[in-house]
């Protein structure tokens, strides 16, 4: 055997183990993209100077490249790129932060489920059919119209139907882990119970539940567009990107950039956490 | 130190004037329900242990083993369930006691070791806060103690630098190692009787003999009690002093160890022991037990066994119930007695002899 390193032959021995390995490309790449993403929203005031709700009707529907309009102009004038940014910080909130009362609260119902059972899993499950039953939509816009449209409602409508799909994926997992033997030796040792479920299953149960609210974040600003659409998201002059794309769309023929550009944001910022989480699955995923 | 071997010393303590007694086990019965009636998975297995004492139960998949030791410590799978007997701890009763504060006495002597370490170790956890997990939540020790104490231990397993293998996940360590770190831990609730579920089988065979020996100085230097489960009769005669051989949920024969290998009073363990390759022994054709164990949900007639039994007679059929344990022989200097569970016990002598075991399959089919 010769000493001599083959660079190019080493990587072939060496690919069974990149999956373990330190470098996830898809992991970081997802990341980047969406630090990238939020980090422009934040910095929005540092970034254009232009105020995202002033109306100059003697610019309106400027296309992209305009002198001190960089991403041109809507159709009551206003900048596009700085309603972009300042939209962006309006529905990444809106999206993450009505993502995390589901998250936790399906996660923390799920864990006691799966691990009470009895009559206890009867009543919680038979609660999520009876949500899942009704469609998504239906069920947050009429939540929404009963509570009066606005950023809070849209907080507790979508909160409210959004627990049930991670309880029922926690549910499944702690299911499965409760009969491994690692749950088995905990319960031998006479942990108490909470330690048990927080500190054994919770982390090895979590994984699939942070998977799914990485497309929940997606659905979710989807739904925020939707309500938007509906005369029940954000209400009007608040920058968002659901109401960019309804301003737009009767000018798609003419200035088709004015809806384009914040649809190609929402599509931006689902590729990015599309790519985080199959970097999480990469990552933690079963083996 | 763990690396210094020892002679071998069988007969550990004495048992059975219950003064030493840790553990005892009287007709434990475990039964699972079932949509239409109920799988007896053990019926009435009796056991004791002492402090320092090892014992070994035998038997093959499904014969109740296992769920004997979850039955133990409270651990049974849903929605199998203790349906009698009773369990004793320095003999005292603890079957009374309400669930809670029973589960809290047994924890508390007991702990136990499972078969795969790889699916015994929680995957996301470093292992060393696996074992100070018990001295911190359960002794109070501050973070610093139990760090030290989990050293500690993973020092007395005979793990190489613990200080630094105590920030490794499980995947990182290799299946011997694993299998200490579950040793370490439970160790580390300090229990005065280990159950080890097959604790070897998942381990290749010179690991085994390593974690063997060290399961074994460690019953030693700590008086511990230990119940070993295993399937592999040889793994039993080097640690244990007294073998239980199950059979269908049943204890069929018990004793020390030497004397219920070279000479088993029931036909099941002279079957076992016929399936076992002997390097020593003049060439003889291995022999399997054919047909499979009982449906438990079933009612039979007779010994559970004797479908499968080369020796069965008329006899063992028309009782009722199974045969009960018998002695068989007083047992040496106070380890026991040897008991069996075959009607047919005196003739064992004769098997050795029998030079072709009839087609029991063809006799009943």
């Amino acid at each position: 055997m010769t000493a001599i390193a083959f660079p190019g032959r080493t990587t072939d021995a060496a690919t069974p183990r990149r999956r373990r390995g330190a470098v996830n490309l898809t992991l970081i790449a997802g990341l980047t993209l969406f630090g990238l993403i939020a980090l422009a929203a934040i910095c929005a005031p540092l970034l254009t100077s232009a105020d995202p709700i002033a109306q100059d009707l003697l610019q309106a529907r400027l296309p992209p490249g305009s002198p001190g309009h960089l991403l041109g102009t809507d159709q009551l004038g206003r900048d596009v790129l700085s309603r972009l940014l300042y939209g962006g910080r309006t529905d990444l909130q809106v999206g993450v932060l009505a993502v995390v009362t589901p998250f936790v609260a399906g996660t923390v119902l799920g864990l006691l489920t799966g691990w009470i059972g009895g009559w206890f899993d009867l009543v919680v499950m038979r609660v999520v059919d009876v949500v899942v039953a009704f469609p998504f939509f239906v069920l947050v816009i009429a939540l929404v119209f009963a509570l009066g449209a606005g950023t809070g409602s849209i907080y507790v409508a979508i909160s409210m139907v959004g627990w049930v799909a991670y309880c029922r994926i926690v549910r499944g997992e702690v299911l499965r882990a409760k009969e491994q033997e690692y749950a088995l030796a905990a319960r031998a040792s006479g942990l108490p119970t909470w330690r048990i479920l927080f500190r054994h299953l919770l982390p090895n149960v979590v994984v699939q539940a942070v998977v799914f609210s990485m497309s929940d974040i997606v659905l979710t600003i989807l739904a925020i567009v939707t309500l938007s659409y509906l005369g029940l998201g954000v209400p009007p002059p608040t920058p968002d990107w659901g109401s960019m794309i309804q301003d737009g769309q009767q000018f798609l023929l003419t200035q088709w950039y004015i809806a384009t550009i914040p649809g190609l944001a929402v599509v931006l910022v689902g590729f990015a956490l599309a790519l985080v989480a199959d970097g999480l699955v990469e990552r933690f995923g079963q083996r | 130190m763990i690396g210094v071997r020892r002679e071998p010393q069988r007969l550990a303590a004495p048992v059975g004037d219950g003064v030493n007694t840790l553990l005892e086990v009287h007709d434990l019965e475990v039964e699972i329900p079932l949509p239409h009636g109920r799988l007896r998975a053990v019926r009435g297995v009796s056991l004791q242990v002492g402090a320092g004492e090892a014992i070994g139960v035998v038997g093959e998949s499904g014969s109740g083993k296992s769920l004997t030791l979850r039955a133990l410590l409270g651990l049974l799978p849903h929605p199998a369930r203790i349906s009698g007997g009773s369990i004793l701890l320095d003999g005292v009763d603890v079957t009374g006691l309400p669930t809670r504060r029973r589960q809290q006495v047994l924890t508390e002597a007991m702990s136990m070791v499972f078969q795969d370490s790889l699916t015994a170790l929680n995957p996301v956890m470093r292992v060393g806060d696996q074992i100070a997990e018990v001295p911190r939540r359960r002794f109070g020790m501050s973070r610093s103690e139990a760090h030290s104490r989990a050293v500690d231990l993973m020092d007395r397993v005979g793990i190489p630098d613990p200080e630094k293998r105590f920030r490794a996940y499980p995947h990182e360590l290799s299946g011997g190692m694993r299998q200490r770190i579950c040793i370490a831990i439970a160790l580390s609730a300090a229990p005065r009787l280990i159950l080890a579920d097959e604790p070897t089988t998942a381990l290749d065979v010179t690991i085994q003999a390593q974690v063997l020996d060290l399961i074994d100085t460690l019953r030693r230097d700590e008086q511990l009690g230990l119940v070993l489960v295993s399937h592999d009769l040889a793994v039993v005669s080097q640690t244990c002093s007294r073998v239980y051989v199950m059979y269908a949920g049943r204890v069929v024969e018990s004793g020390e160890v030497r004397e219920l290998l070279t000479g088993p009073r029931h036909p099941y363990t002279f079957a076992l022991l016929r399936s076992v390759p002997d390097p020593d022994a003049p060439v003889h054709r291995l022999l399997t037990i054919p047909g499979q164990p009982p449906d438990l949900t079933g009612l039979h007639r007779g010994c559970s066994f004797a479908p499968r039994c080369a020796f069965a007679q008329e006899q063992c059929t028309t009782e009722d119930d199974d045969p009960q344990l018998v002695p068989v022989a007083a047992g040496e200097s106070g380890s026991g007695s040897h008991d069996s569970a075959c009607i047919r016990w005196e003739s064992a002598a004769g098997w050795d002899s029998d030079p072709q075991p009839v087609d029991v399959l063809e006799r009943h089919p």
